[in-house]
């Protein structure tokens, strides 16, 4: 067998291994699923009315402003889901089973790429969910052509892989699923310092450099532009090199502490 | 002659300061039972881990070849050879018993069909039918070890590690794991074991190698090995002054004490020797009021191979398995 299908074969079976773990404990996935959600009704339908007299030069109404956090929360929700990706690759690395299979003649990389394309997969299905939820309560995309709706989900797929890529080396270096959770907290805790919520020139002056340039900003702007006719300006490129960069900057790092000798 | 399926030169491994292995010559013939024996620390896992591809020795470690494969230059045809069963279940706790077979049948590329014949035949010949369909975390300890020893034959390996198979099992558990080690070596399968247990080495592995603080103290058969240990031997003890005075006599290759009026012969404890003893006793009319076979056990083995007494209180054989110590009356 080639060593490309090899790899493919033996990535596929992780794969499968990964979607039974997630299918026969859901609750993982799905918890990490409450807190974009929450958000998304609390600050709709709590905060909804203060929060959209700053949209906008003032006076737009809730549904305006559904519109406006829907792009962050989307964004949100793969953030958290690649904080379950950090503990299950965690959790998996002190299993038994990682050293069997690090003694058999298998692709040595499969079990990490199999941990990857579940979890974006589960991103995907998340970012569906949330978003069916969204729509539920009154988002609509306006003006969206077809090509724009599929740049939108590419965006989201690579955005997903990104943050993925990292989150599991993340899970690599945590001793423990605890640590492993705490060390992937940036991951939800960077969406509530971007434009999620609000708009970045409305946060203090000194703040507002971090705010526009870390990861999730652009990738948010891009999403907003592309569902709903927002001015993408530089920021479509801002994300793609971001998740370039993480992309690939996350994989070296996996695959070094991945192939070191195991403790 | 065939190549010996295990052959290690100068195996060494070491953490910084800390040298886990230094120096450990290996060999062991295809189709044999290999024992390597030492206390907790000894560098038992750490061989085996090196062994198995699953750790790189020292650069400074002579040539390794396993399966005929060298270790360090084509690690992944070694590891086509091989299956592990590590001290720790190396199975997944979050599918089925069932599912972790047809893991093991896919990542051997199996066909779906041969996979699935594959999977409900170890299933049966491992006893874990009844539970196939239950998530593995569910498991016994025995059923654990089992089900990782059914997924390490799944790709049918010719070299199969069991890292402490038994620690940790019910005394049952632990016949039926010996069972099961006896069938593979059947087979034609070369077993490389380790463990605490002086009895289980016996039991079992055609060679033994003792092992501690990272050398290899004393290797050869049960028996060689065995014949080095001065633990072994025949007790007897009198009531009559005037009989154990006699047998004292009658008996000169034993040591006497005198304040106990008992005998100490040395002995392997086989019944050649004890028969050698007892019709000595006979031809000189003689009755011991007491008779007890002391075998050498992993205690002994250490306290004459390194010459350290094994801490008391905190001996090296947990209570597991307890050496025999058979008296009998007459």
């Amino acid at each position: 067998m080639s060593s490309l299908s090899l790899a493919v074969r033996d990535s596929s079976t992780m794969l499968r291994r990964n979607l039974l773990h997630a299918r026969r404990y859901p609750s993982l996935t799905l918890n990490l699923l409450f807190t974009p959600v929450m958000l998304l009704l609390l600050f709709v339908y709590i905060f909804g009315d203060v929060m959209s007299a700053g949209i906008g030069g003032g006076g737009a109404d809730r549904s305006e402003y559904i519109a406006y956090i829907v792009p962050g929360i989307l964004m949100m929700t793969i953030g958290g889901t690649v904080v379950g990706t950090a503990v299950s690759v965690c959790n998996d690395m002190t299993e038994g089973i990682i050293a069997r299979f690090r003694t058999m003649a298998i692709h040595r990389g499969s079990v990490i790429i199999g941990h990857v394309i579940g979890s974006v997969l589960q991103a995907v299905m998340s970012v569906v969910l949330v978003g069916a939820i969204a729509v539920a309560i009154g988002f609509r995309s306006t003006d969206a052509t077809v090509l724009e709706w599929l740049a939108a989900f590419g965006l989201l797929v690579f955005f997903a892989m990104a943050l993925t890529w990292v989150a599991v080396g993340m899970g690599l270096i945590s001793p423990n699923a605890e640590a492993a959770g705490n060390n992937a907290m940036p991951m939800i805790l960077l969406p509530l310092l971007s434009s999620t919520f609000v708009p970045v020139d409305a946060m203090p002056g000194w703040f507002q450099p971090i705010a526009e340039y870390q990861p999730f900003t652009p990738a948010i702007e891009t999403l907003r532009g592309l569902l709903l006719g927002s001015e993408i300006g530089h920021n479509g490129w801002i994300a793609v090199a971001w998740c370039l960069a993480l992309a690939v900057l996350g994989y070296f790092w996996s695959a070094s502490k991945f192939n070191r000798d195991p403790k | 002659m065939t190549n010996p399926a295990i052959a290690a030169d100068g195996l060494r491994k070491s953490y910084g300061d800390k040298v886990v292995l230094d120096g450990v010559d290996l060999t062991v013939p295809e189709g044999t039972i290999f024992a390597l024996l030492g206390p907790n620390g000894a560098g038992k896992t750490t061989a085996v881990k090196i062994l198995s591809t699953l750790l790189s020795p020292d650069p400074a470690s002579g040539e390794i070849h396993v399966g005929g494969h060298d270790l360090t230059a084509d690690a992944q045809a070694v590891r086509a050879a091989i299956g592990v069963t590590g001290q720790f279940s190396a199975v997944d706790g979050l599918i089925t018993g069932e599912e972790n077979m047809l893991l093991m049948a896919d990542l051997h590329h199996l066909s779906k069909r041969e996979g699935r014949r594959v999977a409900a035949e170890l299933l049966e010949r491992f006893d874990l039918v009844e539970a196939a369909k239950k998530p593995a975390s569910t498991y016994s300890g025995g059923m654990k070890r089992r089900l990782d020893i059914a997924m390490t034959l799944v790709g049918n390996p010719r070299i199969i590690f069991l890292d402490e198979p038994t620690t940790g099992l019910d005394p049952r558990s632990r016949h039926n794991m010996w069972q099961i080690i006896r069938e593979l070596v059947s087979d034609g399968v070369t077993v490389f074991l380790t463990t605490q247990y002086l009895e289980e080495a016996d039991e079992l592995a055609d060679r033994i190698a003792v092992l501690n603080d990272g050398k290899i103290a004393a290797q050869g058969t049960a028996e060689e090995l065995k014949r080095l240990i001065p633990g072994g031997h025949v007790r007897l003890r009198f009531s009559d002054p005037a009989a154990y005075q006699d047998a004292a006599s009658a008996l000169r290759e034993a040591s006497r004490d005198d304040e106990a009026l008992s005998l100490q012969i040395p002995s392997d404890g086989s019944q050649r020797e004890l028969r050698s003893i007892l019709d000595q006793l006979d031809s000189a009319g003689i009755e011991a009021d007491e008779l007890t076979v002391h075998t050498p056990d992993l205690d002994d083995v250490f306290f004459a191979l390194t010459g350290t007494d094994p801490q008391p209180g905190q001996s090296s054989l947990p209570s597991q398995p307890s050496q025999p110590k058979e008296a009998v009356r007459r």
